[in-house]
């Protein structure tokens, strides 16, 4: 009995300096000056459920900005801030109707869907007057060529990543995945659509094409490559390509920047045959419940010193011209993240595919995978 | 006992059986309804065989899982049943100290263990620097089946260990003396007296790391490489909202598991006591 | 009394201590890594550990998975024993093991299928009802508290098998109501089995993940859900700074407990 009295005692002694604590070494503090009031209190006490990626925040490491503790504390509304792994699951979630979301930061693919299925809803834009610091190029996308659903939040491409001594030369085709002279030494991604688009740049193939027989040519291609690979990862993908455990990997460009901060021999590039390029945006699911907060929250995530610093902890690129414009912003113009219009152009974004075709790639991505 | 008593008696026992009656039947046996419902419905919510004449394409996924979950429950058994008697060999007081120390790692998330695993045993990993640093050829680990299988072994080594620890424990000395003195010692005690008596424990071991194996999808995810279990496809078709293809495996998954243990609970042939 | 083991026998436990062991000495190595990488050493720091206070979301999740395996914990424990007590009085030998093949099913069932059967009846009665926040701290809590009910049954149910009945008629034939007699006679007796099941059921459900995975929602995220997502990124060290600080935490507590035991057990003996 005392056993367990005191077990759960100490426990909640644990539970009350974990609470005690980090309040008060978090950075919350945001120069309110700069908001010039856009935010008010009015809905202090409300909550707002957002639903990001995981690690896709400035979430106060390393001495920067807590984004969420300093919204809390410019508006008084309570964030649940909840996180996921891929687009796949945050659908999983927000489609089974069992889940109210305020703010969700889905991939361009994936907005086009959630838009054709009703999942999310339009903005009221003349709410979100930091809209109009967003980079041209990336308004009116083709999943959103209204501007009415979304906000830009990160940009990113898929490059090439190599470690320069396990690999000769510097290579700039996809063609090196395919090398026997690499064979256990290369990975993939292991989910279907980035994986797919490796080998549909590689065959000259439309990443979006509605041909089953391009579909079948693509996995024919992947089968192929089957013997070569290492191992087909996501996270993985740090830990082998910085430990020199792997020659070869397709990753974003962003999170390269981090890898090679861990393994200066590591090197990126985006190969000739193109590659995907893509936009994870903000929006307001249609079950959410605080509409108003969301609108607020979006508002926030666009501010200077927010999206800084958001910028800085991600590491992807930003369509906000309040970061690359800014001189503080130490990636800007960055070769990787800022590649030549060149590149840009190049690249394909993924579509949101006709579920038919989907669920046909999907069932080849089931046999590419597991034989 | 009288009238009253017996009436106050059923009364408290529908009183104290109510609650859990209710929430057993809610959440326990109306969930296996909704999976049923599921596996046999297809979207539009009409009665298909399809899910299920479906999973004909995911066979070798089965087989697959079936056969790295039953290599990695003998290992498992084989490192554990003599590390348990071995463990109630030692002094008592040491014996608690080493229980603690043998429950502990199941108290850190699966997750973070099996991720740290992989340092060690990645290509250019931990285990590998130490052999090449002896001049040795390095071994290939990570992604391999064996990597799987070590990692299932890793993780559910303690679920083997603590029954079989608890059932060898309840036999008492007397027992072991009183086959000493009939001339019964080393192996045959083991086998005749030790063996038989630590049955329980061993077939609850067995069903604790067997179960969670063969279902898993973290572990094959973070050490298989390429390997795809049950667990990945069943993960992958819920994420992807296909509710009804989920369902359906999770549904042949059960079966087959409920069989098994079945089939194990006759031949282990005890009175039914097979949970620690 | 007992032999000592034989070096061979001794040196077979060290092999399995060390494979047990093995990655956690890892972990708790890479923690203190002054690079941000858990794969390269660079150099002492305990920068990682300073880290995970500035982290708000870190602690909130380790702080949730504690409140809800506490929760879930206690709730499992009442109604679990509650359980015991009447499938022991049920008479009906049918009944009664129907009851325990109920209870059984959870425990054999992968964790998996527990959480889709679980994901699926939430989503199904959401759509039903139109509810669109079903899913919730409250499902999650419901699905801990499903799985976590068999293992503290199993460990009561014995020691109430094990008590003398006629304990109970005796005191409710002096006149206690059955409620008093419960309090008086037999929940003194099983107090060792309830605190037995209570502490598995927190364990687990401290460590669950799959089924947390299947029935969460927007509202609360412990630990090992927070760890999955990270997957798109890579795992810093302050996640084995969090787990080194979990494991240290919880390995003094055991021994704290077993001195406290060690020492009340002495105190016993003295007395006798």
């Amino acid at each position: 009995m005392k056993k367990i009295v005191s077990f759960i005692l100490l426990l909640s002694m644990l539970a009350c300096s974990a609470v005690l604590l980090p309040s008060c070494s978090v950075n919350d503090n945001i120069d309110e000056s700069a908001l010039r009031g856009k935010y008010t209190r009015d809905l202090e006490g409300t909550t707002l459920n957002v639903f990001n990626w995981g690690e896709n925040i400035s979430d106060g490491s390393e001495g920067s900005l807590s984004v969420v503790k300093a919204f809390e504390k410019v508006t008084g509304i309570k964030v649940n801030y909840t996180t996921y792994d891929d687009n796949e699951t945050m659908y999983g979630k927000l489609n089974s109707g069992a889940v109210s979301y305020d703010v969700i930061i889905p991939s361009d693919y994936m907005i086009e869907r959630l838009i054709e299925e009703g999942l999310v809803q339009k903005m009221d834009m003349s709410k979100i007057t930091n809209y109009q610091y967003i980079d041209n190029k990336y308004k009116g996308m083709y999943y959103d060529e209204n501007e009415e659903y979304s906000v830009p939040y990160t940009v990113g491409l898929v490059g090439l990543i190599y470690n320069t001594t396990m690999v000769e030369g510097t290579p700039d085709s996809w063609g090196i995945m395919w090398d026997e002279k690499y064979s256990g030494q290369i990975l993939t991604f292991n989910n279907s659509r980035d994986a797919f688009g490796v080998a549909q740049y590689y065959l000259g193939l439309d990443v979006n094409s509605l041909d089953k027989a391009d579909w079948d040519k693509a996995a024919a291609k992947l089968k192929e490559q089957s013997p070569l690979l290492q191992a087909r990862v996501m996270d993985q993908v740090f830990q082998k390509m910085e430990g020199g455990n792997a020659a070869i990997a397709p990753y974003y460009a962003g999170d390269f920047l981090t890898m090679q901060s861990n393994n200066p021999d590591l090197e990126m590039v985006y190969p000739k045959e193109g590659t995907n390029i893509f936009v994870d945006a903000m929006c307001i699911p249609s079950n959410s419940k605080n509409v108003e907060a969301a609108h607020m929250f979006i508002n926030f995530m666009l501010e200077e010193e927010v999206a800084l610093a958001n910028a800085e902890t991600i590491c992807y690129a930003s369509p906000n011209t309040l970061v690359t414009e800014n001189d503080e912003y130490s990636l800007k113009g960055n070769k990787y993240l800022y590649p030549s219009d060149e590149v840009i152009e190049n690249a394909q974004y993924f579509h949101n595919i006709d579920p038919e075709v989907r669920s046909y790639f999907e069932k080849l991505w089931d046999e590419v995978t597991l034989n | 006992m009288n009238k009253a008593v017996a009436e106050k008696k059923s009364f408290a026992g529908v009183i104290t059986n109510a609650p859990y009656f209710l929430w057993a039947a809610i959440f326990i046996v109306v969930p296996l309804f909704v999976v049923v419902y599921y596996a046999f419905t297809d979207d539009t919510g009409a009665f298909t065989w399809g899910n299920i004449t479906d999973l004909g394409d995911y066979a070798d996924t089965f087989l697959i899982s079936v056969l790295y979950s039953v290599i990695a429950t003998v290992i498992t058994l084989v490192i554990a049943y003599p590390f348990a008697y071995f463990l109630s060999k030692c002094k008592a007081s040491s014996q608690k100290i080493q229980m603690m120390l043998v429950m502990l790692p199941m108290w850190m998330s699966l997750l973070i263990r099996t991720y740290s695993l992989t340092q060690l045993i990645e290509s250019n990993g931990i285990i590998n620097s130490i052999i090449t640093s002896w001049g040795l050829e390095p071994l290939e680990m990570i992604n391999t089946p064996g990597a799987v299988i070590m990692g299932m072994v890793y993780n559910y080594l303690p679920y083997m260990i603590l029954p079989i620890y608890t059932a060898i424990s309840k036999i008492h000395p007397s027992l072991l003396e009183a086959a000493e003195d009939l001339g019964c010692n080393g192996f045959n005690k083991i086998r005749r007296l030790v063996m038989p008596m630590s049955m329980p424990g061993v077939v609850s071991g067995i069903i604790m790391v067997f179960v969670p194996s063969v279902s898993t999808f973290y572990i094959s995810q973070k050490l298989g490489g390429t390997i795809r279990l049950v667990g990945d496809v069943i993960e992958t078709q819920m994420k992807n909202s296909k509710y009804h293809i989920g369902a359906s495996m999770s549904l042949v998954l059960m079966v087959f598991i409920l069989i098994s243990l079945a089939i194990m609970n006759k031949f282990s042939d005890d009175d039914g006591g097979m949970i620690v | 009394m007992k032999k000592r083991l034989s070096p061979l026998s001794g040196a077979f436990m060290g092999i399995v201590y060390t494979f047990l062991y093995a990655p956690i000495v890892v972990m708790i190595i890479f923690s203190f890594n002054s690079a941000k990488s858990t794969t390269n050493f660079e150099g002492f720091s305990l920068k990682w550990y300073e880290e995970l206070f500035r982290k708000p979301e870190v602690i909130q999740a380790l702080l949730n998975t504690l409140i809800l395996a506490l929760a879930s914990a206690a709730i499992a424990t009442v109604l679990g024993t509650l359980a015991a007590v009447g499938i022991n009085m049920i008479k009906n030998k049918r009944i009664s093991s129907g009851m325990m093949m109920v209870t059984n099913i959870p425990m054999m069932n992968p964790d998996i299928v527990t959480g889709v059967s679980l994901m699926l009846l939430f989503v199904f009665v959401g759509r039903l009802i139109g509810a669109s926040e079903m899913l919730s701290f409250t499902t999650l809590l419901i699905a801990h508290v499903t799985f976590n009910l068999p293992y503290v049954i199993l460990n009561v149910l014995p020691k109430i098998k094990g008590m003398d009945g006629s304990l109970v008629e005796a005191a409710m034939d002096l006149g206690c109501t059955p409620v008093k007699a419960f309090f008086k006679v037999v929940l003194p007796e099983i107090m060792p089995g309830i605190f037995s099941g209570a502490l598995m059921a927190f364990t687990l459900s401290l460590d669950d993940f799959v089924i947390s995975y299947f029935t969460s929602g927007a509202d609360f995220q412990t630990l090992p859900l927070y760890m999955y997502s990270i997957t798109r990124k890579n795992v810093k060290p302050d996640l084995y700074a969090l787990s080194t600080i979990v494991f240290i935490v919880i390995l003094l507590l055991l021994l704290l407990s077993n001195v406290i035991q060690i020492k009340s057990e002495k105190k016993n003996i003295n007395k006798k």
